[in-house]
């Protein structure tokens, strides 16, 4: 179970230009965070940050949990639910084989403390463990189950977007890091994501987004 | 199943769905196989002489044509970001991908070897050799090859400069695999030359996932 998120003055430089520096905050269990910003001022460049694939110029990254604190990238990652820019997801495979691929490759027998998204007795996301009849019933939620046979190749980029959410549900991470998760989505799809977000929020996780549109949950926001 | 053969499992899928897999490759190398001996002429002594070395680099080149989207692919949809932050780490999910693509290319180019050892007039022990040379030399090839994607895998035509990293890497391959052959061919015992490339090849697959995870860290924090 994680309890908090903390950033000790990072930095980040891409080239010679300095994107931020001396950013501190903190997100604990329960709460989001929306980082806000104009184009180019560092977004995502922070959530790749947090997700460990860009290395701070400076300042480190705390993620306490009930038993320690880790400040390693690597170990750290094992608790993020990544949604990015792009959605991940291959043309060739089945709306069903998709999902099925993420479930089974987040799924780790030897991490179950950290791995494991708080609650997950009640949360939609562990009845993946179970089977593939379950995997339909995370589609449900977000609205793929009558296209689970289909190949990815024709979904629309809001469908793909709504997969890469059920992808977020299948990891049962406890810390969701989004970028832009509104793009591409309807109006259900919006008010899906501020519903999951919500949930994930109420059952202890916690929530980083890059975003120009609010979040809704009664949130902090980050100005880079 | 575990992460590992989840990884396999999707990428042998992909490999056989998205055509550049086994079929691609294979159907280059039984063309290449082909045409060398309508080019050389039927000089049966001449095509059993450069067979094995014939042989071995269309095999490699072969193996080449799906190497750059090892990584690529993932790279661009986001994938990869998703399976860097899986349970599994990098350099095992390098190792599967390496796997997967001999899978899907090595493995099949070495059990059609035989046929095409026929084109060239080869005899049954020089044509063993060959196939026992490309069973154990092809895995450094995807091993090697595997590198070099990881290297370029941020490059929108980084295809073309593959082969310029990988290819005098994989110099050794050849000389060893093609060399067991020639020894075979004039009587000789080519375990020596066999050994060898289970050596190099044993290094290559070993050492190889280290290199192209460290690689793709730095890819992804580029």
């Amino acid at each position: 179970m994680i309890l908090s998120l903390t950033a000790e003055r990072l930095a980040c430089t891409r080239g010679d230009r300095k994107l931020f520096d001396g950013l501190s905050f903190r997100v604990s269990a329960g709460q989001a965070l929306a980082v806000e910003g104009a184009n180019g001022a560092g977004k995502t460049s922070l959530l790749r940050m947090i997700a460990g694939f860009l290395v701070p110029a400076a300042g480190r990254l705390v993620l306490k949990s009930a038993q320690t604190e880790i400040t390693d990238a690597e170990e750290r990652g094992k608790s993020i639910g990544w949604l990015g820019h792009h959605d991940g997801l291959k043309p060739q495979l089945t709306v069903r084989e998709q999902l099925d691929f993420f479930a089974r490759l987040y799924r780790d027998p030897l991490r179950p403390s950290l791995a494991q998204a708080p609650a997950t007795g009640t949360s939609p996301a562990s009845a993946s463990r179970a089977g593939g009849a379950d995997l339909i019933s995370v589609l449900e939620r977000v609205g793929l189950a009558r296209q689970a046979e289909l190949p990815c190749r024709y979904l629309s980029a809001g469908q793909r977007r709504r997969l890469a959410l059920a992808r977020l549900l299948v990891s049962e991470r406890p810390l969701w890091l989004l970028d832009e998760p509104f793009a591409a989505l309807d109006v259900a799809g919006q008010a899906l994501i501020a519903q999951l977000m919500v949930r994930h929020c109420g059952h202890g996780g916690i929530i980083i987004a890059a975003t120009h549109d609010p979040l809704g949950l009664g949130n902090e926001s980050l100005k880079l | 199943m575990n992460s590992f053969a989840t990884l396999l499992m999707r990428d042998l899928r992909l490999a056989a769905r998205s055509g550049g897999g086994a079929a691609l490759a294979l159907s280059f190398f039984a063309l290449v196989a082909t045409l060398v001996p309508l080019g050389v002429g039927a000089d049966l002594k001449l095509l059993a002489r450069v067979a094995g070395g014939v042989l071995w680099v269309a095999a490699v080149l072969s193996a080449l044509l799906s190497l750059d989207r090892l990584f690529q692919g993932d790279y661009e949809d986001g994938s990869l970001e998703v399976i860097a932050l899986s349970p599994l780490a990098l350099e095992a999910v390098a190792l599967a991908k390496i796997l997967a693509h001999w899978l899907s290319t090595g493995l099949p180019l070495t059990l059609l070897s035989p046929l095409l050892a026929l084109l060239f007039n080869l005899d049954v022990a020089p044509s063993l050799t060959l196939f026992l040379s490309l069973l154990i030399g092809t895995p450094a090839v995807s091993a090697v090859g595997a590198i070099g994607a990881s290297l370029t895998l941020s490059l929108k035509r980084g295809g073309l400069i593959l082969p310029l990293i990988i290819l005098p890497l994989l110099a050794p391959v050849v000389i060893f695999g093609a060399g067991a052959v020639a020894l075979v061919l004039d009587g000789m015992d080519g375990i020596g030359a066999l050994a060898l490339l289970a050596a190099f090849s044993f290094g290559a697959v070993l050492l190889s996932p280290f290199a192209a995870a460290a690689s793709v860290r730095l890819n992804l924090g580029g």
